[in-house]
């Protein structure tokens, strides 16, 4: 039996009237590469934060290994953050800082470590997604595939034991995302990391997963492997994965009110 | 929340309009001073984590250093121009009036006053938020839209204390250090024009100059500074923090903070100087 490392329980999540996310229960095992699917709009990147801690559920609880995120206190979320890595859509690095300082700034705020120390470990996590050389770049002279791997290395600066990826291969081309997705597999090997990527890419989705889970409005519809998936009958994840044209969530834009809305009765 | 809901729901009538109208202007008003109240008190509590907590966990003194430099260092000649200059039109302004009742020797006294009380720290004050205020607002605005704060956040690093108190307390001193630039540079221009279009003698300016101030208009005049600075960095923090919505927010932000803060800064002025009276300072 696999143990869990983050369980989502009965979350809800509303901004204002709407309601983002609607009673989802989730299991993340420890040591697996989750892939949550979905399309624009349907919670996926919402899940993403109340996992990481930095959005709250308006109702039901997130419980990472075994704490409830949502009966922590300040001090203690801090601590979880800092057991967890996080990259970003847009890698989210510090423009005002070298990519060697990006890396070193977890370090730097919260160990005691000396310079020397932390200089060796931003080598070593630099070396990681083949960036040692270019350490001392600034991020605007970086290309976007280089971004997002040395976004990897900063997420991996304090060790976590889990890695949320947030549209990892999104606006890279196939190359360069694919080596992205190589790299989430050796951290997922090499170091034993628990993943959770956020993706709507299916080809980077299929590579990386061991378990994928389907997302729609705010639902959890379905989850497999990626087998499993590609085997589904179930015509929402078959045109999500194929990318058809045609079936349940084309129909629902289509059905949406139009000639009523042009007889203004909406 | 709860009223907007509520309201929604009765009909939209003449009358009403206007209640809803203004009940959210009054709740947006009330929940931007809260936030601001938010932002003013995490920044104090995280103060003394932030300045003399063991190495690694704290702001940084290069940091603070280097924001000092980038708000204060870098506006010192534009301030000083400035007041300067609002320095010698006032002293031209007044020299006509004063000669009609034979004391044109006062003018000293008023600008020794207007400027050590009033002018020094009010222009310096809108000066830096048009030099620091935008700038600050602009970069935590950008800040927040490519995802840095979060990204920040996600690593346990609380932004107020790695970004919001080095820039309040770099503004707040570097306000002080301004204000006392203005007041000196306000009172040459005064003594320029005097000496040169009126003929009062330099060091006759300077002995009545000194004699009309006393420590406690200076010092009114820096806990005043001290404030101002509190105010331009507090609110282009807030406001930049606050950004939605990519490159076109950032401009509505920094729009915004320019005109806020000055209309906070003349407000606030007008406080201390109603309780200065009222207190006899």
């Amino acid at each position: 039996m696999k143990k869990v490392a983050i369980k989502v329980d009965q979350v809800v999540k509303n901004y204002g009237n709407r309601t983002i996310l609607d009673a989802m229960t989730l299991d993340v095992f420890e040591g697996e590469t989750l892939v949550i699917l979905g399309g624009s709009g349907s919670g996926k990147s919402t899940l993403l934060r109340l996992m990481m801690g930095t959005v709250k559920p308006n109702g039901g609880d997130v419980v990472a290994f075994g704490k409830s995120l949502c009966g922590m206190d300040e001090a203690a979320l801090e601590d979880y953050r800092k057991s967890v890595g996080v990259l970003f859509q847009s890698a989210a690095l510090f423009n005002s800082m070298s990519i060697k300082d990006n890396v070193a700034l977890p370090l730097r705020e919260h160990t005691d470590l000396p310079e020397e120390n932390i200089d060796i470990q931003v080598t070593i996590k630099l070396e990681m997604v083949g960036l040692r050389e270019h350490g001392e770049k600034m991020p605007s002279e970086l290309s976007g595939g280089m971004k997002k791997r040395a976004g990897l290395a900063r997420a991996m600066a304090m060790d976590p034991k889990i890695l949320f990826y947030d549209e990892p291969s999104a606006g890279l081309d196939p190359v360069t995302s694919a080596e992205i997705d190589e790299l989430i597999m050796a951290m997922n090997k090499k170091l034993g990391v628990t993943s959770v990527v956020v993706t709507h890419e299916m080809d980077s989705a299929f590579r990386i997963a061991d378990r994928m889970v389907l997302l729609d409005r705010g639902k959890f519809i379905v989850s497999g492997t990626p087998e499993e998936m590609k085997a589904s009958e179930d015509p929402l994840v078959r045109q999500f994965i194929y990318g058809l044209t045609t079936g349940p969530l084309t129909d629902r834009k289509r059905t949406g009110g139009y000639e009523r809305q042009l007889m203004g009765e909406v | 929340m709860l009223a907007t809901q509520t309201l929604s729901f009765a009909p939209m009538t003449f009358l009403t309009r206007p209640i809803t109208a203004f009940g959210r202007r009054a709740i947006d008003f009330f929940s931007f001073l809260g936030g601001m109240a938010y932002l003013y008190l995490d920044s104090a509590k995280s103060a003394p984590r932030g300045l003399i907590a063991k190495r690694g966990r704290r702001m940084g003194w290069a940091n603070l250093w280097a924001q000092m430099v980038r708000v204060g260092v870098r506006a010192i000649p534009i301030v000083a121009l400035v007041v300067f200059c609002i320095g010698a039109i006032l002293s031209m302004q007044m020299s006509p009036i004063l000669r009609d009742y034979n004391e044109e020797k006062r003018v000293a006294d008023i600008i020794a006053i207007a400027m050590f009380r009033e002018l020094g720290p009010l222009v310096a004050a809108i000066v830096l938020t048009g030099f620091a205020g935008a700038s600050i607002a602009a970069e935590i605005g950008t800040m927040t839209v490519s995802e840095e704060i979060e990204a920040l956040e996600a690593h346990a690093i609380s932004p107020i204390r790695f970004l919001v108190l080095p820039r309040v307390i770099a503004t707040i001193v570097m306000m002080v250090c301004l204000a006392v630039v203005g007041d000196i540079m306000g009172a040459a221009g005064g003594m320029l024009v005097s000496r040169f279009f009126i003929g009062i003698d330099m060091t006759q300016y300077i002995d009545r100059t000194l004699s009309s101030i006393n420590l406690k208009d200076f010092l009114t005049g820096l806990i005043k500074a001290a404030v101002f600075g509190g105010i331009i960095s507090g609110l282009a923090c807030y406001l930049g923090l606050k950004v939605t919505g990519g490159a076109q927010g950032v401009g509505v932000a920094t729009t915004r903070t320019v005109v806020l803060t000055i209309v906070a800064l003349i407000f606030v002025d007008l406080m201390f100087t109603s309780v200065f009276y009222y207190l006899g300072v």
